[in-house]
C-alpha cells in the first residue's frame, strides 16, 4: 500500500501545501495513521544557498550539543531555530524537530573532503548513525522535508504545511508493513537535494544496501526506501549519469528486449546492466523523486504498483491514484499510466 | 604379517531364490567381487567400493548391499577409521589416497540458512508467467559509466565492456581433467554446457580433440603442471582459468597415478604415456601477487586481451584477503572452492582436514571485496560442495556470481560417490580411462542427464527468486536479506551477515 503524489511547476511558479494536504488525505485508505509526510521544493528563498538541515531531537541537550559540535567543525550555522508545528490531537510528539541553515567552509574541508555536498553527506551519515537522540532527516539546499507518524491532514496541520510555498511537492501516506512506524521510516527519505516518496517493497534491499555503503552511505532509517535516495545521489551526483539513465539503471529492460534493440542500443543498456546490476531495484515499487532541476517518477519492471500521470501546461503530476490528481488540479488534462520502467520526468523551464 | 587384514566395509549378499545366474554382476564389477566357480557366483565383499553398479545392473534385483557393523570394539574416541588408517599406515609407511570431497561429519551451514518468500505485502512473482532473468555476465565491469560529448552536443558512452562469458543459468561444470576422468565424461558435459548455454572447465588436462566442436563452452585451465597447454589450447578455450588451489588439498599439487595415462590422455596431456603426472604444489613462477599478475597479463597478452582470465584458489583461513589482492591482479572472476569440493585423488588428511567452508568464504570475501571498493570489478563464482538448486540460491545471496558444480554433475552421469576415482576402474566409465569401462557411459544420454540436472536445478532457481519477489539475477546476488540463520552461532552469523531466524 502507501499513497505517493509528486508535482512540479515548470516555470518555478510556487504553490502552498494546502491542496497537497487534500489531495493525499484522499488516499487514506492506503495509509494506515503511521506516518505521512511531505517535501516542497523552493520553500527557503531567502536561505538558498545554505543546506536546510532538519533534525529529530529527543532532546535539546546532549544530542544537539554534539550536532552543533560537528557542523562547527566543517563550517558555519548562519541560523537555526526548531521547526514551528502546531500540536495536534493524533500527534506524540516524541522528537523535537529542528533546522538549521548550514554552510561548510572552504577552509575547514580543504584538503578533507571533495565538496560542500560531500561534507554533509558526511554529517547526515555521521549523525544518524552514531549520535544517539538526533536524525537528520532532510538536508537539500531551498528545500525541506517534513514528517512524522500519523495521519496526512495531522502531520500537514502539526507543521503548517500551509504556511510553505514551493514549485516542487512530494507527499507521502504510510501503510508500513515491513519496518517500524516511526518518525524517521516516515516518507519522503532525502539525501542533500534528492528526496523520494515510494509505495511498495524493494526485494533487492540487500543487494542494494550492500552496494551502496561500499560508497560510505550508512543506511539507519530501518526501511528499505532510504537506499533509494542514496542510489540516486551516487548514480546522480556522483556518477553524474542522466536521470533518464539512473532509471535506466534501477529498473532496466528486460533481456530480451535488450536483445531486440539496435546494435548501439543494445551496447549502452548491456553495459549500464552489468555495470550497475547491484543497483537494479526489484519488488513491487511506484517511486517519485524530487531533484535540483525537477521530479522523477518510475515503477518497477513489471508494474506491481499502480502510478498515474496528469499535465496541465507548466504542471506535472504524478500519483498513485488519478482522483488524488483531480483533487490537486481538478482542470488537469493528459491523464495516463506510463509503461512499466519507463521515466517520467518533469523539468524546469530553462 | 602380524596386522592381518581390517574387517571388510560392506557386506554383499545375493537372494539365490531371485538369481538367474546370468553373471551380469561379475560382468559389471570391475573391483572383482564377484566371481563364477563351477555353477555358482561366490561373492568377495571385501572388494566391495560401494558403488552400486551390480545393484543398479542386477535385473532381478536379487543383490543387497549393506554397511557391515563394526567388528571392532566400539570406542567413541578410537573410531574404526582412526583405526584402520593406523592399521593401514603401520602396513605401508604411505599416505592414504582418497577421492571425492570431505567425508567428516561437520555441520553444513547450508542446511542452517533459510530463504526468504514473499506474503501479502510485496507479490510473489510467477515464473510461468512473467519473465525470470537468470542470464550472468561473467567477467570485469566498470567501476562506473563514462560519457563523452561529440562536436554535434550530444551525450555518447565511452566505456567499453570487457570481455565477458553470457551464461543463460549461474550454473557451470567446475574443471574435471581428461584424465582423471573419461573422455565420455569430458563429452556428456560439453554437449549438457552447450545445449543450457553455459560453461565448463577442462581440468589440468589438456583439450581433447574430440571437445574441439564445443571450445565455445569451454574454460581452459593453465595448472601448476602446465599439461596439455599451448598457445592452441589457449586460444580455444572461451575463457583462461589459472588454478592455485582445490577445494579438497589446499595447497598441494595434483597427481594423477599413471595407469590413467593412456595413449590419449598422454597426447592430450602433452606427457609420457603411463608417466604419473604430478604438478607441483606452487607454480614455479609464481611467488608472489605480482608474478600471478605477470601470468595473468601473459595469458591476456597472448590471447590479444580477448578472453577473461580465471584464478582458483582454495577456501582457507585468509581467503579474503587473498581475493583481494587477485581482485586487483587483472583477474576477470576468483573463483572459490570450498572444503567440500571433490577430487580424483587426495592425500585423506588434506581431503577432510585442510580448508573452510565454501559458505563462510563466499560471504567474507564479498564483504572484503566491498570495503575494498571492488566488488563490482570482479566476478565471484564459487564451488565445493554445491549439491541443490537451494544451496546454489544460498551461494548468490551470499555473494557469488555462479557456482560449479563438480560432484553433481558426475552424479548425474551415474556416480555413486564410492570415492575411488583414483584407481582407474570407475565402473560406471566416469573416472577411469579403460575402454572396456569407458565405453558403458554414453555421451548423449549422458548429456541428456546433465542438462536435464541443469535445466531443473534452473527452473527451481527461477521459482526460489519469484518467491523472494526477485525476477532478476542481479537483486540476489550478495541479498543477505533474503537469508536468515538457523541454529547458528552468533561468530558465524556475523561473518555470514546474516539476521538470525525470526529477525
Amino acid at each position: 500500500m502507501c499513497g505517493i503524489i509528486g508535482f512540479i511547476d515548470r516555470t518555478k511558479s510556487r504553490m502552498d501545501g494546502s491542496s497537497i494536504k487534500v489531495a493525499l488525505s484522499l488516499m487514506n485508505e492506503r495509509g494506515s495513521g503511521d506516518g505521512a509526510g511531505y517535501a516542497a521544493y523552493g520553500i527557503y528563498p531567502e536561505y538558498a544557498d545554505y543546506y536546510a538541515l532538519h533534525v529529530f531531537f529527543d532532546n535539546l541537550a546532549e544530542p544537539k550539543k554534539k550536532v552543533d559540535e560537528l557542523l562547527q567543525q566543517w563550517g558555519e550555522i548562519v541560523h537555526q531555530e526548531e521547526i514551528p508545528t502546531t500540536p495536534q490531537p493524533g500527534i506524540r510528539k516524541v522528537h523535537i524537530p529542528w533546522r538549521y541553515f548550514f554552510k561548510p567552509s572552504k577552509d575547514l574541508i580543504a584538503g578533507r573532503m571533495n565538496s560542500e555536498n560531500d561534507v554533509v553527506t558526511y554529517i547526515v551519515m555521521e549523525v544518524n548513525a552514531n549520535v544517539k537522540g538526533a536524525t537528520i532527516f532532510s538536508s537539500g539546499k531551498n528545500m525541506g522535508v517534513f514528517k512524522a507518524s500519523g495521519w496526512p491532514e495531522d502531520v500537514a496541520n502539526f507543521y503548517r504545511i500551509e504556511d510553505y510555498k514551493g514549485y516542487i511537492w512530494l507527499a507521502h501516506n504510510r501503510y508500513p508493513t515491513n519496518s517500524p512506524g516511526w518518525w524517521g521510516g516516515a516518507h519522503p527519505f532525502n539525501l542533500l537535494n534528492w528526496s523520494v516518496v515510494h509505495n511498495g517493497e524493494i526485494t533487492s534491499y540487500g543487494t542494494n544496501q550492500r552496494y551502496v555503503e561500499g560508497y560510505g552511505y550508512k543506511c539507519t532509517a530501518l526501511t528499505d526506501t532510504e537506499v533509494v535516495a542514496y542510489l540516486f545521489d551516487l548514480l546522480g551526483r556522483q556518477h553524474e549519469l542522466s536521470y533518464e539513465m539512473v532509471v535506466r539503471a534501477l529498473a532496466p529492460p528486460f533481456w530480451d528486449d535488450i536483445d531486440r534493440m539496435t546494435a548501439k542500443e543494445a551496447e549502452l543498456n548491456k553495459t549500464i546492466r552489468l555495470t550497475y546490476g547491484s543497483a537494479l531495484m526489484n519488488g513491487p515499487f511506484a517511486i517519485v523523486v524530487g531533484t535540483d532541476n525537477g521530479i522523477v517518477g518510475f515503477t518497477d519492471r513489471i508494474k506491481l504498483r499502480p502510478l498515474v500521470v496528469g499535465e496541465n501546461g507548466s504542471k506535472l503530476y504524478i500519483s498513485s491514484e488519478e482522483a488524488a490528481i483531480r483533487t490537486l488540479d481538478p482542470e488537469v488534462k493528459n491523464i495516463y499510466t506510463p509503461r512499466a520502467g519507463e521515466p517520467i520526468i518533469g523539468r524546469f523551464i530553462e | 604379517m602380524t596386522l592381518g587384514s581390517v574387517p571388510p566395509k560392506y557386506k554383499v549378499s545375493i537372494d539365490r531364490d531371485q538369481c538367474m545366474d546370468c553373471g551380469r554382476c561379475i560382468e559389471n564389477c570391475s573391483y572383482g567381487v564377484y566371481r563364477r566357480e563351477g555353477d555358482k557366483i561366490l561373492i568377495e565383499s571385501r572388494k566391495c567400493t560401494a558403488c552400486l553398479r551390480c545393484v543398479a545392473m542386477c535385473p532381478r534385483d536379487a543383490i543387497t548391499l549393506t554397511e557391515k557393523p563394526v567388528d571392532y570394539r566400539s570406542h567413541p574416541v578410537w573410531t574404526r577409521e582412526a583405526r584402520e588408517d593406523i592399521i593401514n599406515q603401520a602396513r605401508s609407511g604411505k599416505i592414504i589416497l582418497s577421492g571425492m570431497g570431505n567425508v567428516r561429519d561437520l555441520p553444513i551451514i547450508y542446511d542452517r540458512l533459510l530463504l526468504d518468500a514473499c506474503q501479502v505485502t510485496n507479490p510473489s512473482i510467477d515464473p510461468l508467467r512473467e519473465p525470470m532473468e537468470l542470464r550472468t555476465y561473467i567477467g570485469k565491469k566498470p567501476k562506473k559509466l563514462e560519457f563523452k560529448k561529440t562536436e554535434s552536443g550530444d551525450v555518447e558512452l565511452e566505456t567499453k565492456l570487457a570481455p565477458n562469458l553470457k551464461l543463460d543459468t549461474p550454473i557451470m561444470i567446475g574443471h574435471m581433467s581428461f584424465g582423471a576422468i573419461s573422455l565420455n565424461s569430458q563429452l556428456s558435459m560439453a554437449k549438457a554446457v552447450a545445449k543450457t548455454g553455459t560453461y565448463m572447465g577442462t581440468g589440468e588436462g589438456g583439450l581433447h580433440k574430440d571437445l574441439y566442436p564445443y571450445q565455445d563452452h569451454m574454460i581452459v585451465q593453465v595448472a601448476s603442471g602446465r599439461f596439455g597447454v599451448n598457445i592452441d589450447y589457449l586460444e580455444r578455450g572461451a575463457a583462461i582459468e589459472i588454478k592455485i588451489g582445490q577445494g579438497a588439498k589446499p595447497g598441494i599439487g595434483g597427481h594423477l597415478p599413471g595407469e590413467k595415462v593412456n595413449e590419449e590422455v598422454s597426447k592430450t596431456r602433452m606427457i609420457p604415456l603411463g608417466s604419473d603426472a604430478i604438478s607441483p604444489a606452487p607454480h614455479h613462477d609464481i611467488y608472489s601477487i605480482e608474478d600471478l599478475v605477470q601470468l595473468i597479463r601473459s595469458l591476456k597478452e597472448a590471447t590479444e586481451w580477448k578472453k577473461p582470465v580465471f584464478v582458483k584458489i582454495a577456501a582457507v583461513h585468509n581467503v579474503a584477503p587473498i581475493a583481494a589482492g587477485i581482485a586487483r591482479s587483472s583477474a576477470d572472476a576468483v573463483v572459490i572452492d570450498g572444503f567440500r569440493g571433490g577430487t580424483g585423488a587426495a592425500p585423506k588428511v588434506f581431503r577432510d582436514h585442510v580448508g573452510i567452508p565454501i559458505e563462510v568464504a563466499i560471504a567474507s570475501v564479498d564483504q572484503k571485496l566491498r570495503e575494498q571498493g571492488v566488488r563490482n570489478e570482479i566476478s565471484i563464482i564459487a564451488s565445493g560442495g554445491i549439491r541443490n538448486s537451494a544451496d546454489l540460491a544460498k551461494s548468490i545471496a551470499l555473494g557469488a556470481d555462479a557456482v560449479y558444480i563438480g560432484t553433481a554433475a558426475l552424479v548425474a552421469l551415474g556416480c555413486r560417490v564410492c570415492g575411488n576415482c583414483y584407481r582407474n576402474l570407475c565402473p560406471w566409465g566416469i573416472a577411469t580411462q579403460r575402454p572396456d569401462l569407458v565405453s558403458r557411459l554414453d555421451p548423449e544420454a549422458g548429456a541428456a542427464q546433465v542438462s536435464n540436472l541443469i535445466h531443473g536445478w534452473t527452473l527451481e532457481l527461477s521459482e526460489l527468486m519469484g518467491a523472494a519477489g526477485i525476477n532478476s539475477i542481479e537483486s540476489l546476488r550478495g541479498n543477505r536479506d533474503r537469508l536468515r540463520g538457523y541454529m547458528l552461532d552468533e561468530g558465524m552469523l556475523k561473518i555470514l551477515d546474516v539476521q538470525p531466524a525470526g529477525a
